[in-house]
């Protein structure tokens, strides 16, 4: 069965939402999704979203762009940078008269607070002087992902957007450089449909399941940028990936930035605030690699805690804030650390350990949303992306706490916008009744599989291995560990067989399709670590500690290979204003 | 420590009636969700047990079911706090037609959402370069009922919603005061007019199990209340 529609959204967080809303209504448009729209894993983001509202001092996108470009340790393009910080301003009032709800300051204008990474020139006439902390993060007290999800979703439903919810896709239709659909099911009752659009956007989210300890859900299984992988297009920059140094510990439960925005501090077991060793100008509020990197040393020097289970923690200290703050400012997470540390935060500090959280990397675009084709920037014609799956590439070598927000609305937009170009002038291209006959023959295969591989005994030892060989800090040994693994991996994975032989929503079968999404992005990642040779942001080779700028101020390209080991290739960064200085903060 | 389940299955392929099944689990400690005792049993006890889940902590709403009696989020339920010496019983949330095991049909809960109007609605244009001005006091009043995670926990333990299938229920009740209580909007009359009707708020008897039921511990009652005062003073 065909259905069409102009446009085909895959995905229903915020990117695709945001997307969904731009397309004007004389399209036909239809947002795909594996769960209900306001299921999806914007709505776990908490601290906030930011634009240099100059709510609460004086700020300047200028001072956002150069923050950006500075924590993405010169690895971000600074055209999408400038782009993004620019339009910022205007997404975050838009997001307020769509309804969104936000915390207000004494004016009533749109509250903001500190975040990590975020800072602007103490003398306003030095502007490459002295940084301090600035208050930039627009935020809905610690839920501000949530009701911007809610917005967007409930936008869409004001708009009569069509939403395929709990549809599963597998397969993406390009031929010649052009894109003409995707194929999924419907995990209700298995049965298979081709989608058939002038236009597709990805918007599928991250890859964080490929972890043992993340703060992704079950459903950040990289499922777009598999896609595009298998189809022969590249991904990029897929050995970034950003370790939050502050997940609940054992579990990997976000606890938001914002609760060090607010003034919470990193301790150690002697009671230290380690990150003036490390960071002495904004200590606890330097961006996420450095403070992981700053606990994961703490903890290897034995100035971690030890807790029950053998594995170690630091404390993140709340308990000066006081309760009033606490509870205004912060009452999601602490929340979390009752319910499943049962810690109390107001009198405790909460133990927390670094937890896979957000993917630099992914399928590459141009600030029009528009799919690369390969590193010289050709583009594919009717493919987008947007959000955590693309990499345009904002965060570069690591992301600012509060940018993903925003990058999903900016280029969530965007891609909107563009598309709705491109149909202008866009008809049809056939596509062959037969799309589905691959996705038909994989879903037969694994309800009829036999073999002695069980899906989750894979997935649990690829995210162990990721987390011990291709985590915080890496070194040519542990990845040429992990290679060897997922080779292993790889080759056990097509002895799978699952339980569940029902056509009626199959979640086994979802997971052992989810499962081979994983190894794609895992094998993105490794083999793109191995082939780094320097340290750079999120980035971080224990054999080559320093950035090298000579050789690698580029962009990796992998794309997959039958071998197991993508062919790499590279794109030059765009820097504009801001030459490559040393991080330090 | 080891724990006993009886878990309701249903295969609509192959079952003409849902059923208990019993779980022996092993080796499980009490700071265990009970969402990860379910994915243990899916790993490696039956790979064919289905329930929805995604975030696992609480956020994204999908693991609302029934656990002794009473509906919960299976992540945000820790061993520790269910009584683990007993056969622990879970069931899919109720009311709502079953798909399989504990997955239900939720299409209705999410239509009644959509009817009460669940987006700001103006008449006025904002502002054209920047945020309509809200104080922090009006803003954080509508932060209760915007943490409602949709999660269908409420609606579903409602004697009302068991008796009545039209009936609205408490989360669209609760997401139509998100809207008619934000200063920005202007849609707060037909709302009421859409909650002032026979299958509308008047068959809410102030029962509390809404209150009970939410996982975000919303007082979903009061909020109720404060809709139907608001729909007593109108005028005629």
């Amino acid at each position: 069965m065909i259905k069409t529609y102009d446009v085909v959204i895959i995905g229903a967080g915020g990117a695709g939402l945001r997307a969904a809303v731009e397309i004007p209504k004389e399209y036909s448009c239809a947002v795909i999704s594996k769960v209900y729209p306001p299921r999806s894993h914007t709505g776990t983001a908490q601290g906030g979203v930011c634009a240099a509202l100059s709510n609460m001092e004086e700020d300047s996108w200028e001072n956002h762009a150069f923050d950006t470009v500075k924590g993405s340790d010169y690895l971000g393009d600074q055209d999408s940078i400038e782009v993004m910080c620019r339009d910022a301003i205007r997404a975050i009032i838009e997001l307020e008269h769509m309804g969104m709800p936000f915390s207000r300051n004494d004016q009533g204008l749109i509250a903001q607070r500190f975040f990590g990474g975020h800072t602007k020139p103490e003398d306003k006439n030095d502007p490459y002087g002295k940084r301090v902390p600035v208050k930039r993060s627009c935020y809905s007290a610690d839920r501000t992902g949530h009701v911007m999800l809610q917005t967007l979703f409930e936008n869409s439903i004001k708009n009569q957007v069509t939403f395929y919810s709990e549809y599963f896709v597998t397969d993406l239709i390009v031929e010649d450089g052009v894109c003409k659909g995707v194929v999924a099911f419907d995990i209700a009752n298995s049965e298979v449909q081709i989608f058939q659009a002038k236009a597709v956007l990805f918007a599928t989210g991250g890859y964080g399941r490929v972890f043992r300890i993340t703060s992704n859900a079950h459903a950040g299984t990289g499922d777009g940028s598999s896609l595009v992988y298998n189809a022969g297009l590249p991904l990029e920059d897929m050995e970034f990936f950003q370790f939050h140094p502050t997940g609940l510990w054992k579990l990997g439960i976000l606890v938001s930035e914002a609760a060090r925005g607010e003034g919470g501090i990193l301790k150690n077991k002697d009671g230290e605030r380690f990150m003036a060793r490390y960071a002495p100008s904004v200590m606890d509020l330097a961006p996420r690699d450095m403070v992981s990197r700053a606990i994961v040393t703490e903890i290897r020097e034995g100035r971690g805690i030890r807790g029950s289970d053998g594995t170690d923690y630091v404390l993140l200290d709340l308990t000066h804030l006081g309760k009033e703050v606490i509870d205004e400012k912060l009452p999601e997470i602490t929340g979390f650390a009752r319910t499943y540390l049962g810690v109390e935060p107001t009198t405790e500090p909460i133990p927390i350990q670094p937890t896979a959280h957000y993917a630099m990397g992914g399928i590459p675009t141009n600030t029009n949303c528009e799919v690369l084709l390969n590193e010289k920037g050709e583009t594919v014609k009717g493919l987008y992306a947007a959000g955590e799956c693309a990499c345009v590439s904002v965060h570069g070598a690591n992301r600012l706490g509060t940018n993903s927000l925003l990058d999903l609305v900016v280029f969530g937009r965007r891609g909107g916008k563009a598309i709705s170009e491109y149909l202008k002038n866009t008809a049809f291209s056939d596509v062959s009744e037969k799309a589905d006959v691959k996705t038909k023959e994989l879903i037969e295969s694994l309800l009829s599989s036999n073999g002695n591989e069980k899906v989750v005994n894979i997935r649990t030892e690829l995210q162990n291995s990721m987390m011990e060989d291709c985590g915080v800090f890496r070194s040519e040994e542990g990845l040429k560990k992990m290679i060897v693994k997922l080779e292993e991996l790889k080759e056990r994975y097509k002895h799978i067989s699952i339980m569940d032989k029902s056509r009626i929503f199959n979640t086994e079968l979802v997971e052992a399709i989810e499962l081979n999404n994983l190894l794609n992005n895992a094998e993105a990642t490794v083999y793109g670590a191995y082939n780094r040779t320097e340290s750079r942001g999120a980035h971080s080779r224990e054999d080559f500690p320093k950035r090298d700028d000579q050789d690698w101020m580029k962009h990796s390209f992998a794309f997959k290979k039958d071998s197991g080991s993508p062919e790499i290739k590279y794109k030059p960064v765009v820097v504009t204003r801001y030459q490559p200085m040393e991080r330090k903060y | 420590m080891d724990i006993q389940l009886k878990i309701l299955r249903f295969n609509p392929e192959r079952d003409k009636q849902p059923y208990f099944q019993d779980f022996n689990v092993k080796n499980v400690s009490d700071d265990w969700r009970l969402l990860d005792v379910l994915h243990e049993i899916k790993g490696n006890y039956d790979g064919s047990l289905t329930f929805r889940r995604s975030c696992a902590h609480g956020i994204c709403g999908s693991d609302g079911m029934k656990v002794n009696g009473k509906n919960k989020l299976a992540c945000a339920l820790l061993l520790k706090d269910i009584n683990t010496k007993k056969t622990i019983v879970i069931e899919p949330l109720p009311s709502l037609p079953i798909i399989k095991d504990l997955v239900v049909d939720m299409s209705s809960f999410f239509s009644k959402y959509e009817v009460v109007k669940p987006y700001l609605i103006t008449n006025s244009p904002p502002p054209p370069n920047h945020e309509r001005i809200q104080s922090n006091e009006d803003a954080e009043k509508l932060f209760e009922s915007a943490k409602c995670i949709l999660c269908a926990c409420c609606t579903t333990s409602c004697p009302s919603t068991w008796t009545n299938d039209n009936y609205i229920g408490p989360a669209a009740m609760l997401r139509a005061y998100r809207y008619i209580n934000d200063t920005r909007d202007e849609g707060g009359d037909e709302r009421l007019d859409i909650l002032d009707t026979p299958d509308g708020i008047w068959r809410c008897h102030t029962i509390f199990n809404c209150i009970e039921a939410c996982p975000k511990e919303i007082n979903i009652t009061w909020h109720i209340s404060q809709l139907k005062k608001k729909l007593s003073s109108r005028e005629m």
